[in-house]
């Protein structure tokens, strides 16, 4: 049987957030808290894998405690269990820090039951880098593969497995050993409309949450905003460009106007003429 | 952690079949501005097989040393290979600054070599600067879905490594002749020591206009309501020689493949001519084409903002306006080719 977890955040809907000009700071309220898109996709395939090859589904997350919503979204999905880490020591964190944090909670839920295979969202759209995922796979000595588009076979038994890793023009067929870590594009699945029994399991279901206390041999040095190398000294609003100018006129006139101004740029449209 | 042992400016320069990734070039650019403030060599470093030829191009694109790892176990990028061979380096000559191209590849490499080091790394970087005395780099990027841009820094560990998104950089004016130091390194690596295996490469054949390399894109965004009408925005661009690009939300909505997408979360290009048609102008979106050296919008709305970053603006109706595009460019476009023909 297939231990699959997935590590899941939850994020502020970046797309609808209000910033506050004068501070620069993020007005959370305006923003609600989400499932982070791109790991509702790593959920869905450790579904998909389970539904296949039979096994259990876990998600873990690492944040504040109203993040309990995040794995109930998680159990509608059809995870079978949630773990979660929440402390005031695990704030602050980077991805280093984070990476290291989702370990020690790994470690942990391995000792009762190993995993197989650890699947990750392509990045946060809070955070927007991508790097937790590899940086776990690199603390817990098992092989990365980022930008994976398709698991095309799961083989327990020989304890390998073949997936699809995009790359700049195209793919490549993988196989790595097992158990690794699989960061997944948001191409390799369509996340469903939850099912009316998932959604009621979910909100009766309370997930496992631990604090920095629970876990073993952690090195608090490396966890939260102290274990972080990297700091961020200064935000700012994106420069607001200048506007150009506006074409007046009928619809033909504007159209006459943007023509003259482009075959100004007409050495554009001469490879075309075969010179 | 000695900070003063750590020197010079290194690019990871990424290789595919043989031909070196534009956007190593680009870093090596942006490279030699840091190293110079520094006072410290720019170097690159090659990991693969058969690429030690391809030193003389990174001399010839700005730097003053060059490590390869040339050993027929790094024909295929593979994560543990690759970075066992950039940690020994590392581990070997010190450097104080490693960038990559945010590339697959690049973010891949860069997120292993960091944990283990552990050091620091900036993803996604758009600006660049490093601090003459100290050696502290500042590399800025967007963040919160492009809300925001922060200056990240990483003070008490060396390397510090950033990813670079590509396009935004300039490579420099190429050099020829301009040699460097060549270090020739090897790692005793084995196949069995490696747990993936590469099966297959599949290259897309179609070789379409790619779109970060196109002089002339035409975009488009959900004003053009569906996917039949988004087949305007094609037209337009085919008869104009140019890529098609897309916002998010048309990609989302499934009238085009992903790969089209224009921003923060898609490509970021840098054409000629960018035309925005029926595109709002999130911030999100601008990030990937504000570097366009013409920018051409369409759209009804005429306070949507994408007006407030373009050059020439139209208000008015897609629907309209396209086809007299098409119409007017076609026409033009088949003189300027009778002249070219009586040219000759
Ligand atoms: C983390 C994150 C990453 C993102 N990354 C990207 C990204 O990489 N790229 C990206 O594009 N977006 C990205 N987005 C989404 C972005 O915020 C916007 O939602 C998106 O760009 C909007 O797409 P749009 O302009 O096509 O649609 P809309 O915002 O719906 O705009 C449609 C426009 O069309 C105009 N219009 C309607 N009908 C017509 C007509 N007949 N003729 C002319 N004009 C018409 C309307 O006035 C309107 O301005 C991201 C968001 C987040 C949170
Ligand atoms: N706090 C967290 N808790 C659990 N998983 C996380 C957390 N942060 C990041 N991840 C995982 O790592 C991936 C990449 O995140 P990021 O590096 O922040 O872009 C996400 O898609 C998640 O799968």
């Amino acid at each position: 049987m297939l231990h699959i977890i997935a590590c899941i955040k939850q994020v502020p809907d970046t797309k609808i957030i209000k910033m506050n000009p004068k501070t620069n700071t993020m007005d959370r309220a305006s923003a609600p808290a989400i499932l982070n898109p791109y790991d509702a996709h790593a959920v869905e395939e450790a579904v998909r894998i389970k539904k296949k090859y039979g096994g259990i589904v876990s998600v873990l997350t690492m944040g504040p405690p109203p993040a309990v919503k995040a794995i109930k979204k998680c159990i509608e999905i059809g995870a079978d269990e949630g773990y979660m880490i929440s402390d005031r020591r695990f704030a602050g964190a980077d991805t280093l820090a984070t990476s290291y944090a989702l370990t020690k909670a790994l470690d942990k839920i391995q000792k009762s039951r190993p995993v197989d295979l650890i699947l990750c969202g392509k990045m946060t759209i809070d955070g927007d880098t991508g790097q937790v995922g590899p940086g776990i796979a690199r603390r817990l000595d098992i092989p990365p593969l980022t930008s994976v588009k398709k698991v095309e076979s799961v083989h327990q038994e020989e304890g390998h497995i073949i997936v699809h890793r995009k790359i700049e023009d195209g793919h490549e067929v993988i196989q790595s050993t097992l158990p690794c870590l699989l960061s997944v594009e948001k191409e390799i699945n369509e996340v469903p409309y939850s099912s009316f029994p998932n959604m009621i399991k979910a909100a009766r279901y309370d997930p496992v949450i631990w604090s920095v206390d629970d876990l073993e041999d952690v090195d608090i040095k490396q966890l939260g905003l102290k274990g972080s190398p990297t700091i961020v000294a200064k935000v700012w609003a994106p420069p607001k460009p200048e506007g150009g100018k506006m074409l007046e006129g009928s619809p033909h006139d504007q159209v006459d106007q943007i023509l003259s101004v482009i075959l100004e740029k007409k050495e554009l449209f001469q490879a075309k003429g075969g010179s | 952690m000695n900070l003063e042992e750590y020197h010079g400016v290194w690019v990871f320069i990424e290789e595919q079949e043989n031909t070196i990734a534009p956007v190593s070039l680009e870093l090596l650019g942006a490279g030699r501005q840091l190293a110079d403030k520094r006072g410290v060599e720019l170097a690159g470093v090659i990991i693969g097989s058969q690429v030690t030829t391809l030193a003389s191009t990174v001399f010839e694109y700005g730097a003053d040393v060059v490590y390869v790892y040339d050993q027929p176990i790094f024909k295929d990028y593979r994560t543990e290979s690759y970075m066992k061979a950039l940690l020994h380096c590392c581990e070997t000559y010190k450097p104080e600054i490693i960038l990559f191209g945010a590339t697959s590849t690049g973010k891949d490499l860069a997120s292993a070599v960091a944990t283990d080091l552990p050091t620091g790394l900036t993803a996604d970087t758009t600006e660049l600067d490093v601090e003459e005395d100290t050696g502290l780099l500042l590399a800025s990027r967007p963040a919160f879905g492009g809300n925001i841009m922060a200056t990240i820094l990483c003070k008490k560990y060396r390397p510090q490594m950033a990813t670079v998104r590509p396009k935004v950089m300039k490579a420099l004016e190429k050099e020829p002749g301009r040699t460097g130091k060549l270090i020739e390194e090897q790692i005793n690596i084995k196949e069995d020591d490696i747990r993936t295996k590469v099966l297959e490469i599949v290259r897309a054949t179609t070789k379409k206009v790619r779109i970060d390399e196109a002089d002339i894109v035409v975009a488009g965004g959900k004003g053009l309501g569906s996917a039949e009408g988004f087949q305007l925005i094609h037209r337009l661009a085919e008869t104009l020689g140019g890529a098609v690009g897309a916002s998010r939300d048309v990609v989302e909505a499934g009238w085009i493949e992903h790969h089209h997408q224009v921003g923060q979360t898609g490509v970021t290009v840098t054409p000629k001519i960018y035309f925005a048609i029926g595109i709002s102008g999130a911030i999100q979106h601008l990030v990937g084409m504000k570097n366009a050296t013409m920018i051409i919008a369409i759209n009804k709305d005429p306070d949507a903002p994408i007006f407030e970053a373009c050059h020439y603006g139209i208000v008015g109706d897609a629907f309209e306006i396209i086809p007299l595009l098409v119409e007017q460019f076609s026409r033009a476009i088949a003189k300027e080719e009778v002249n070219h023909v009586g040219e000759v």
